[in-house]
């Protein structure tokens, strides 16, 4: 039975707040259960932003993943250290290799590395590496798809950043194409 | 209407405005910001007006005046701001003037912390400013509920012409869930607002907003007044849930987020062959006493789960009144309480025997 519990992961301004809110909303819109949960307070600004997300086919219990995590989208080094040991065994750690050059130190996980910087610089678009790693998580696990989670932005985005949307379903693309085998 | 995923703040917001909102006076504290923020923005366009105090007593006293001249007015802070519109908030009560009251309660005491807490249960239940009142208070569990309940809680404000409280920790506060904001038929008659101070128009005697009575026996009398109408709200309002209460060796009892996180316990548990029941209060205040007469002979203790030191917990006992033991799980300042340490102390409690 589907019950997605990720956690995505990195410095404020990266975006994983905004892959958190994908993934729900997408997830919302393909009529799952869902819920994001952030983590808030002063570290915010510039310091480690991360988020808390599931996906069900049952109504959410308890928003809080605490050591049971069923993936991790890990963006820094930071959050590396923090989150890998919150991922269940035989569960995802998905990491950006463009600013992590640590491997992971679990053997019971399903590591990908996934140089998601230079990735979206070949885009064009630096700031798009949060979606490159979104592209691949959603090829990993095929909680939702990429349509839908086209959909969802096109509403977070409004009209006024229309204009980003090619870059950004590229991106996911991308990633999606990285761990394809 | 279809469902929207919304942040709780902003659903609080939402929800108040379709809920007839048209005032809205608050200072900032974190983790309640995005409501003021979303008044802010939202308010004027549905015709209302958001103004941001210079302080939380002048916000609380801006209510008292809005909610005198007969608005529908609304408030909003966490748990040291609630400290500080304590005053304002008895002299509403005091005044049986209508508001609402939503507290995002985060750790104390002072200033305490920004992460969730469920610390102001005393406050919010036990008065919290001087004089004998209480708040009718919901606590709801997730967004659709808060959505739900909030055209109720206005309603019943007005209804009974007192203050009511709308509680959510942190979390609550801050997680996106998906919500849909429904078409709801009030469940209460609501009369003319003819007490309000809106000017005599030299027809009538001027209404009066006031909460000073100098004559002791005139003041009794206002206050046995108060207590009936505290025991209609206490007859007619209380709310729960239960949950896997038939065959329940203990039955654990829980609020807010904490009641989400124990229904996960309480699922593990049952995958073990262990039966452990739940009742949610959705008001703290009037307790939902009735439910504790639900529980059947199976159980042999209650145990309060709270993100506090142990506040809930004595109204448990009360409640209990020696029928079964009573026994406090909780975690406090910030900290969530897991299902995994809920599991452990109910198994310490009940042996993990089947």
């Amino acid at each position: 039975m589907l019950n997605e519990r990720v956690i995505c992961a990195g410095f404020g301004g990266q975006g994983v707040m905004l892959i958190g809110q994908l993934i729900s909303y997408a997830g919302m819109l393909e009529n799952r259960e869902v819920s994001w949960l952030p983590s808030y307070g002063p570290e915010m600004r510039g310091g480690t932003a991360n988020c808390s997300v599931m996906v069900s086919e049952k109504p959410i219990g308890s928003p809080v993943i605490t050591d049971d995590a069923t993936a991790a989208i890990i963006m820094n080094l930071p959050s590396l250290a923090k989150f890998e040991k919150d991922v269940e065994p035989g569960g995802r750690l998905l990491i950006n290799s463009s600013l992590i050059e640590k491997k992971a130190t679990r053997d019971d996980l399903q590591v990908y590395y996934i140089p998601a910087n230079e990735l979206a610089v070949e885009l064009g678009n630096s700031r798009v590496s949060n979606m490159v790693m979104l592209g691949a998580y959603l090829e990993l696990t095929k909680i939702v798809s990429i349509e839908s989670v086209m959909k969802a932005l096109k509403k977070i985005f409004g009209p006024a950043k229309e204009h980003l949307m090619p870059v950004n379903e590229d991106a996911l693309r991308k990633g999606a194409a990285a761990v394809r085998q | 209407m279809a469902k929207i995923l919304m942040k709780g703040n902003e659903a609080i917001g939402a929800a108040a405005i379709k809920a007839g909102c048209k005032y809205f006076f608050g200072y900032p504290i974190t983790p309640q910001n995005e409501l003021p923020e979303y008044m802010s923005r939202e308010l004027p366009k549905a015709g209302g007006v958001f103004l941001q105090a210079e302080s939380e007593v002048a916000a609380i006293n801006m209510v008292y005046g809005a909610s005198g001249a007969g608005a529908r007015v609304m408030t909003s802070s966490s748990s040291p701001g609630i400290a500080l519109k304590q005053e304002g908030i008895t002299y509403i009560a005091g005044a049986e003037l209508p508001c609402v009251i939503v507290n995002i309660v985060r750790g104390g005491p002072g200033l305490g912390g920004i992460q969730p807490a469920q610390s102001d249960y005393n406050q919010v239940t036990r008065g919290g400013g001087n004089g004998d009142y209480k708040l009718l208070v919901y606590a709801p569990a997730n967004l659709q509920e808060m959505v739900d309940l909030m055209q109720e809680a206005f309603d019943a404000a007005d209804y009974y012409r007192t203050p009511v409280m709308m509680v959510g920790d942190g979390m609550i506060g801050q997680i996106m869930e998906p919500v849909e904001f429904k078409e709801s038929v009030s469940r209460f008659e609501l009369p003319e607002k003819d007490w309000a101070t809106v000017g005599t128009g030299n027809k009538r005697k001027p209404n009066i907003a006031n909460s000073l009575f100098l004559d002791p026996a005139e003041l009794e009398k206002h206050n046995v007044k108060l207590q009936e109408k505290y025991a209609t709200i206490k007859a007619n309002e209380a709310r729960y849930e239960t949950y896997n209460l038939e065959n329940a060796q203990l039955v654990a009892v829980a609020y807010g987020t904490t009641s989400r996180i124990l229904r996960n316990a309480i699922n593990e548990l049952k995958e073990k062959g262990i039966e452990v029941g739940m009742i949610r209060p959705i008001t703290l205040w009037p307790f939902p006493e009735e439910a504790f007469d639900q529980i059947p002979a199976s159980c042999k203790g209650l145990l309060s789960v709270e993100m506090s030191m142990g506040q809930m917990v004595d109204d448990l006992k009360i409640v209990s009144n020696g029928r079964w033991p009573v026994y406090f799980y909780g975690r406090s300042g910030g900290m969530i309480p897991t299902p995994a340490g809920i599991i452990g102390k109910i198994e310490e409690l009940i042996g993990g025997a089947k």
